[in-house]
């Protein structure tokens, strides 16, 4: 590559199609920016009323008692609902997709029983003619607390006597339940060779301790939902979700419904990174609709955002690694204490496979925390788990290169791992990426541009998401025009809609034009979960291509008895149905078409699938700052992204996947933080306060998109949506390194960060 | 015959072992045989007809979906993980 001139968006392509990886328009694209497009706040129905949540102005306190009464004499005041109109869960567990989980967690964090256990803990609800009327009757709702000392870090809850967020959490220790009561969740452990004999043999052995703040996904669309209990007890739901089948189940499980009864439709969807993934308040929504006879609708303010839903976790991390002087890294440990926030549930295992998963190191053990704090319970961001971890690993891997005087980015490639290296949690690696990632990257055009000037530095980092397949369905049906009509249960956060079309299209020989894609409630599309695990493009995908497949088989029976011929002698070729059974018949898809009521009705194709075969993907970043030494502030020069998609189906939503997780892997780095008072307050939550980056603060985030196929899917595409997150942090944290000599183990690393980080380098004591 | 390999938290169940060979042609078989030589094996892996929701099995180093219901191989590689999604 570096006899190629500099692009800024390049993609080192394998394998061309026709339809796949190309860049049409998007199908959603036009309502998208005339603003047509239906979010979940534009919603109305006939008698629909409004909601808002009652939250915890304390971060851990006991409720000693709720009245409702004064709230529910209010004259526009329709409905007021509590943790009592909820039953008990006990201990009922509830597999919503993705393990089994305790019902009474998630119940008792849509509505707060006995404790609340976090600062925006949701404690009621009213439903009154409008927002303002209901805002007004939260302020009569009478809250007796009995407060209580909150733990709002992994370490400080770790501790023995640490104030108990649960009266019954007990530990599980390596697999086993314990009688221990704890804030720790669970313990456990995953080992690989030999870790004492791995150190006894590295040459240089290098050991930190690193933090990370807790970070919210960010997305500007806050949670919305309207839900109707009719009066045959069915209830619909609008709302803004990332997976309207896991609201369904969810809602279902918490209102003790049979999922028949609980109807989902998805609206537009303005960003989720995770974090539209679990119920908060629709069956807060659905009880005021019970109670009120009326639908009811609900928004969060930004502070609701904030305070009330899942960020992503703090952590607390320890990494230990040994190489030997030749470059050969032999040892590798971590402890990865994760928050999971008020309930179980971390993102410590995703952390634990992916922190040096880059990385071929026969001896290793990683042991991973789950644990519980006053803050809102986690939720997933983007590779969840897996950014904190890259920070500390890259860190450790960077310096190590510094200390042995090698390039960081040899130390990486003869180490990566590539197909046939064991992880440290188990299986080998099928086909992946991390060589290529590595030597796009070290022959690009950035990595050997000069950079001159003090207070300079450049960086490099790498990162790897596993990716997820899970259950889709896809409905095609073939229209008389020639077109067909594509139905899939995947809310389109990153232009699926159209990646998923293409995919159909490249099968069916048609032009993208002629796919109308359209997502679709709990109702009308099979089974689908969650867009999440970076899972759209590769398993709706493959829906979409047997839907497809199965569309071209039965119009090949139809052009064959058209034909009168035996339809094993009919093939379909680029839109084309083909026989050359003696004489040669031809026909178009779009000819086929309008036949089909006259040979046997309409045709219709469907498949369902819950695919193996998925990919991972490595990504990779080079990063030039400037420090501003008397202000500690960061500036970036230049940015350029790397990531193995595969193949990109669309190279632009590649583009933008990679920008856009850039963008806010740059957010957690710099900038962003959960910025807690002692008692557990929120000191930030407002747009104004919280700083995510905006245009102003970054620039062109140049990306060079790597083609390594997967060979579990047909065109060879992997998940794009989350790798892309987890190399900024380690990579502006070493070119941060590099610039002005300091060792950043904490984030954000923000100006005042950085400016305590020099004055300890240069002694300055006060 | 496959090799299944035993995680750490369950491996006091199989005495230390970490790896052990398994005759087999579905994970269901391997679990059955795994919990006549070392019983408890089947309650730590399985809920009822399925693997619990919090795991997965990985069949040469592929998550397979139908869990219990995989075929393997006889040179097979079995591991048992964490069921996990993600994020975006």
């Amino acid at each position: 590559m570096s006899d190629q001139s500099y692009e800024p968006s390049m993609v080192l392509a394998t394998k061309t199609f026709d339809v796949v990886g190309t860049r049409p328009v998007r199908h959603d694209g036009a309502d998208k920016v005339t603003g047509r497009a239906i979010y979940g706040a534009d919603v109305t129905l006939p008698g629909l009323i409004h909601g808002a949540v009652l939250r915890s102005p304390h971060a851990h306190a006991r409720i000693k008692s709720i009245d409702t009464s004064k709230a529910e004499a209010h004259p526009q005041v329709r409905a007021v609902v509590t943790s009592a109109d909820i039953a008990d869960a006990g201990d009922k567990t509830v597999d919503l997709g993705e393990g089994l989980t305790r019902l009474a967690f998630i119940r008792n964090n849509v509505l707060a029983r006995a404790k609340v256990l976090y600062r925006g803990h949701a404690v009621a609800a009213v439903a009154a003619a409008s927002v303002h009327d209901a805002l007004e009757a939260l302020n009569l709702i009478e809250v007796e607390y009995e407060p209580l000392p909150p733990v709002l870090t992994a370490p400080e809850a770790m501790k023995e006597g640490a104030s108990l967020l649960h009266d019954d959490l007990t530990t599980t220790e390596l697999g086993k339940p314990t009688d221990k009561l704890s804030n720790v969740a669970s313990h456990f452990r995953h080992e690989k060779g030999d870790i004492e004999k791995g150190f006894a043999d590295a040459d240089l052995i290098l050991e930190k301790e690193f933090d990370t703040s807790t970070v919210h996904q960010g997305y500007i669309e806050p949670h919305n939902t309207t839900a109707l209990w009719n009066n045959d007890g069915r209830i619909q739901i609008w709302t803004s979700t990332q997976g309207p089948f896991t609201i369904r189940d969810t809602t279902a499980a918490i209102l003790e419904k049979p999922v028949s009864q609980v109807r989902v439709t998805p609206t537009e969807i303005g960003g989720g990174f995770g974090g539209k993934i679990p119920v908060y308040i629709d069956p807060v929504a659905a009880l005021l609709s019970k109670k009120s006879g009326h639908p009811v609708k609900i928004v969060m303010s930004r502070a609701d955002v904030l305070e009330g839903t899942g960020p992503t976790p703090g952590s607390h991390i320890k990494v230990k690694m040994g190489v030997k002087n030749d470059g050969t890294m032999v040892a590798a440990q971590a402890s990865l204490a994760y928050e999971a926030g008020a309930f179980p549930g971390a993102m410590v295992i995703p952390a634990s496979m992916c922190v040096f998963a880059a990385y071929d190191i026969p001896n290793v053990t990683i042991d991973g925390y789950d644990v519980v704090v006053n803050k809102p319970s986690t939720a997933a961001y983007r590779a969840p788990g897996a950014t904190n971890a890259a920070f500390a690993t890259e860190n450790i891997v960077s310096a190590m290169a510094e200390k042995l005087g090698v390039d960081p980015l040899d130390l990486r490639l003869n180490n990566a791992s590539k197909k046939g290296t064991r992880r440290a949690d188990g299986p080998k690696f099928p086909r992946i990426g991390c060589v290529e990632v590595l030597e796009a990257m070290k022959s690009h055009p950035h990595y050997s541009a000069p950079l001159e000037g003090p207070n300079r530095g450049r960086g490099v980092a790498i990162g790897f998401w596993f990716n997820a397949g899970l259950p889709s369905a896809c409905n095609i049906a073939v229209n008389a025009d020639g077109s067909i009509t594509l139905v899939e249960g995947s809310p389109d956060i990153g232009g699926t809609r159209t990646s998923i079309a293409m995919q159909a299209a490249e099968v069916l020989g048609l032009p993208i034009e002629n796919v109308s894609p359209s997502v679709v409630d709990t109702d009308s599309v099979g089974y689908t979960a969650v867009t999440g695990g970076s899972r759209v493009t590769f398993a709706t995908g493959l829906a979409a291509i047997r839907a497809a497949r199965d569309v071209r088989d039965q119009m090949i029976k139809r052009a064959a008895r058209i034909w009168g011929v035996d339809a094993d002698t009919v093939e379909f070729e680029k839109g084309v149905f083909i026989s050359r059974n003696g004489t040669e018949n031809r026909m178009t898809f779009a000819e086929l078409a309008p036949q089909l009521a006259a040979t046997g009705g309409p045709i219709v194709g469907r498949a369902g699938v819950n695919p193996p075969g998925v990919g991972g993907s490595f990504a990779g970043n080079i990063v030039d700052v400037e420090i501003d030494p008397e202000t500690g502030k960061v500036t970036i020069l230049r940015f350029t992204a790397f990531q193995d998609a595969g193949k990109a189906i669309h190279p632009s939503y590649v583009e933008g996947q990679m920008q856009g997780g850039s963008a806010q892997g740059i957010g957690w780095a710099l900038n962003e933080e959960y910025f807690m008072n002692p008692d557990g307050k929120m000191m930030n939550s407002s747009l104004l306060d919280y700083r995510m980056p905006t245009s102003l603060d970054l620039p062109m985030i140049d990306t060079c998109i790597i083609e390594v196929a997967n060979p579990g899917h047909p065109f060879g595409a992997r998940g794009v949506g989350e790798a892309n997150i987890i190399p900024p942090p380690a990579a502006l944290a070493h070119a941060i390194h590099n610039a002005v000599d300091i060792d950043m183990r904490r984030l954000p690393m923000n100006p005042v960060a950085v400016m305590e980080a020099i004055w300890q380098k240069n002694g300055v004591t006060d | 015959m496959a090799t299944v390999f035993i995680p750490g938290s369950m491996r006091d169940l199989t005495g230390g072992q970490a790896e052990i060979e398994v005759h087999g042609s579905t994970v269901r078989d391997i679990v059955d045989e795994l919990d006549v030589a070392h019983p408890g094996v089947k309650d730590w892996l399985v809920d009822g007809n399925r693997l619990k929701p919090s795991l997965s099995v990985a069949v040469d180093g592929v998550v397979s979906p139908l869990g219990l219901l995989q075929d393997v191989e006889g040179n097979s590689e079995v591991h048992f993980v964490a069921a996990i999604a993600g994020g975006c």
